[in-house]
């Protein structure tokens, strides 16, 4: 994934800058926070890499394609296929139990036979401890449970990516912890890359590579040599 | 396209209340413009039965349309003619039996020959001036709505040898006779008949009860000294709405005057539109509230769902997909409306039928005692085919425009 000076600004009568000119590389394997002040534009920036939002100025290439020239039904695609998103509430669909939330994105993608979706979906829910809430509906679940589902809804079809906004965000701090591993395993055990915009600094110290933004800008982006943890 | 609908259906089926609130908005604005709708051409439509079954749908009679031209003007191109003396026609429909014989062979519908002519009863003292009306009792029993409307006796009495005649209960009742008492009934040739009372009806009409005489053909032929004539002919079509045509038809045929009954009651058809116009404002009126209200509930739940459509889009669902998923809904709350819709339509006008109430009073001949309804397929599917335009409108529309959205919009205004 390798973003040229990106820029964002929100068109408005005094046009807000949300994104100022960030290039980056992301490259596999990797486990990435996103950091700084509230307003510095961190979500904005994970926005533009999953594709959710154009930039103003700039161009995003994922795999080696170019993102400004598809349209909006392309990047659909690229996103059910390549990306996954987590975000600081669960966004679960209320009416549908956990085991369809998670399905949803597999079923929309079409690859898979029912049966098959079934599996994948009870497998990744059960990696991810929930194996006794499958047909519970997400309002029967705790914070930190649904939020799990939505990290298994995110992985459903497999992406290389997957993008967390405040994922612990609102969470209590075993739960934070918990989604923590989870997001870390996903890097270390199955070779996945994970951005996750965060402030919460305990988090922020833990992951290989730190970026922080502030006005919209990098102003330091680091690699950290894992620590014990 | 299966899961689009699959997610439509959930959406739907999770949010109970708001989903039967929205059905049984739709249902109640299908199911009052049905009633209205039958309620409204019922009434036409009796009224208009009611005017065709009394009358001829097409009366034949001896007149024409323009005076006859004179020989004279034939004969000589003169501009204008003065003091001219009109050649005086034999009166009546002339070669009655080539007339009928023709008109027989092409109208769709049956046929009635008379002889009109006006005569004065007089009994025990009292004068009354009526029509007499010479009729052949078998054929006019298949044209005449008096035929139904007998009290006592009927048309074939009068065949029951000797001078027969029947009258209105209302004139019997005037001059004091009763069935069995002989009238005599005075011509306007000067003859005079004794004439037997074998019959009364009563139509409802009061001109008619009071003014009505029938007698054989050959009796009226007779006391008019017109052997062999006929001046009018009335028809009873299979189709009233075709009296026109068969009319004009005829006029040009025979060169009488024939007259629809569209024509006849042209003053109250003409009313009939206006009232029309009316009902067909109501009913609109209702159809278009009803829209607005199903535009509301479908389009307040597609605007509630807003935020299901950035998770979506955020998994890799397209506008495309987002704009279906909602016209589908809208369109299934539509449907569901529909059917309960025409539920509620069928039991109203059920109700409605079932009210009873009686118009009775000396200025109205006939007692509706029940709510005349029309039931007609095309009230429910005009109906259902209106909710359905606008749920699938009240479904796209906001769908249209939240699919839209940038999630992005959608998702910071939730956090």
């Amino acid at each position: 994934m390798e973003a040229e000076h990106l820029t964002r600004i929100l068109p408005a009568t005094v046009p807000v800058t949300l994104v100022r000119d960030v290039s980056l590389s992301v490259g596999e394997r990797e486990f990435i926070a996103i950091t700084g002040p509230s307003g510095s534009g961190k979500s904005s920036l994970l926005y533009l890499l999953g594709l959710l939002d154009r930039p103003t100025s700039g161009t995003l290439r994922i795999a080696g394609q170019d993102t400004s020239s598809l349209d909006d039904d392309a990047l659909a695609r690229l996103r059910l296929e390549m990306l996954g998103f987590v975000f600081q509430f669960h966004f679960l669909l209320p009416e549908f139990s956990v085991l369809e939330n998670v399905k949803l994105p597999m079923r929309k993608a079409g690859r898979l036979t029912s049966s098959e979706m079934r599996d994948r979906a009870a497998s990744l829910l059960e990696e991810l401890g929930l194996a006794g809430h499958l047909d519970k509906r997400p309002d029967q679940l705790s914070g930190g449970q649904r939020q799990r589902v939505a990290v298994a809804r995110a992985l459903a079809n497999d992406p290389h990516v997957l993008l967390a906004d405040e994922p612990t965000g609102s969470l209590d701090s075993k739960s934070s912890e918990q989604v923590f591993q989870i997001l870390r395993d996903l890097v270390k055990k199955r070779g996945k890359t994970v951005i996750a915009v965060t402030h919460d600094m305990d988090i922020a110290a833990r992951v290989d590579r730190r970026i922080h933004l502030v006005d919209g800008a990098v102003v330091s982006d680091e690699r950290v040599v894992p620590a014990a943890v | 396209m299966r899961l689009i609908l699959e997610l439509a259906l959930t959406h739907i089926a999770g949010r109970g209340r708001q989903t039967v609130v929205a059905i049984f908005g739709v249902a109640l604005g299908v199911g009052f413009s049905i009633a209205m709708a039958a309620l409204m051409q019922g009434t036409e439509k009796d009224f208009i039965a009611q005017l065709v079954d009394t009358m001829p749908h097409v009366q034949i009679t001896d007149e024409r349309r323009t005076a006859r031209r004179q020989p004279a003007e034939d004969l000589f191109a003169a501009a204008q003619f003065e003091g001219l003396r009109p050649k005086e026609d034999r009166r009546g429909i002339l070669n009655p039996a080539a007339a009928t014989a023709s008109l027989r062979s092409w109208v769709p519908g049956r046929m009635a020959q008379s002889l009109r002519t006006q005569g004065v009863i007089r009994y025990a003292g009292r004068d009354v001036g009526v029509a007499v009306i010479g009729i052949d009792p078998e054929t006019e029993a298949r044209v005449s709505s008096v035929a139904g409307d007998f009290v006592e006796g009927s048309f074939d009495a009068l065949r029951a040898g000797g001078n027969n005649i029947v009258v209105g209960d209302s004139l019997a009742r005037r001059i004091g006779a009763s069935t069995g008492t002989t009238i005599q009934v005075v011509a306007p040739t000067g003859q005079s008949r004794g004439f037997r009372i074998v019959g009364q009806f009563h139509t409802g009409n009061n001109a008619r009860d009071e003014g009505e005489t029938y007698v054989l053909l050959k009796s009226a032929q007779i006391l008019s000294e017109r052997p062999n004539a006929i001046n009018d002919i009335r028809l009873q079509l299979d189709d009233p709405e075709a009296a026109p045509r068969v009319a004009r038809q005829a006029e040009a045929e025979l060169g009488y005057k024939a007259v629809p009954w569209q024509e006849a009651n042209e003053s109250l058809l003409e009313a009939l539109v206006v009232r029309n116009v009316v009902m067909y404002t109501v009913v609109g009126a209702i159809l278009l509230v009803a829209g607005f209200g199903i535009f509301n509930i479908i389009s307040t739940i597609t605007h509630e769902k807003a935020r299901d459509i950035a998770i979506l889009k955020s998994l890799g669902f397209t506008q495309g997909n987002m704009r279906r998923l909602f016209l589908i809904e809208g369109l299934a709350l539509g449907v569901a409306g529909s059917l309960v819709g025409w539920l509620i339509g069928f039991l109203l006008c059920f109700a409605l039928s079932q009210v009873e109430f009686k118009l009775s009073g000396a200025g109205v001949g006939r007692e509706m005692t029940r709510l005349p309804l029309f039931w007609s397929p095309w009230h429910y599917a005009i109906a259902s085919a209106f909710a359905l335009i606008s749920s699938g409108v009240a479904g796209y529309l906001p769908a249209r425009q939240a699919a839209r959205l940038n999630p992005v919009d959608i998702i910071r205004g939730a956090t």
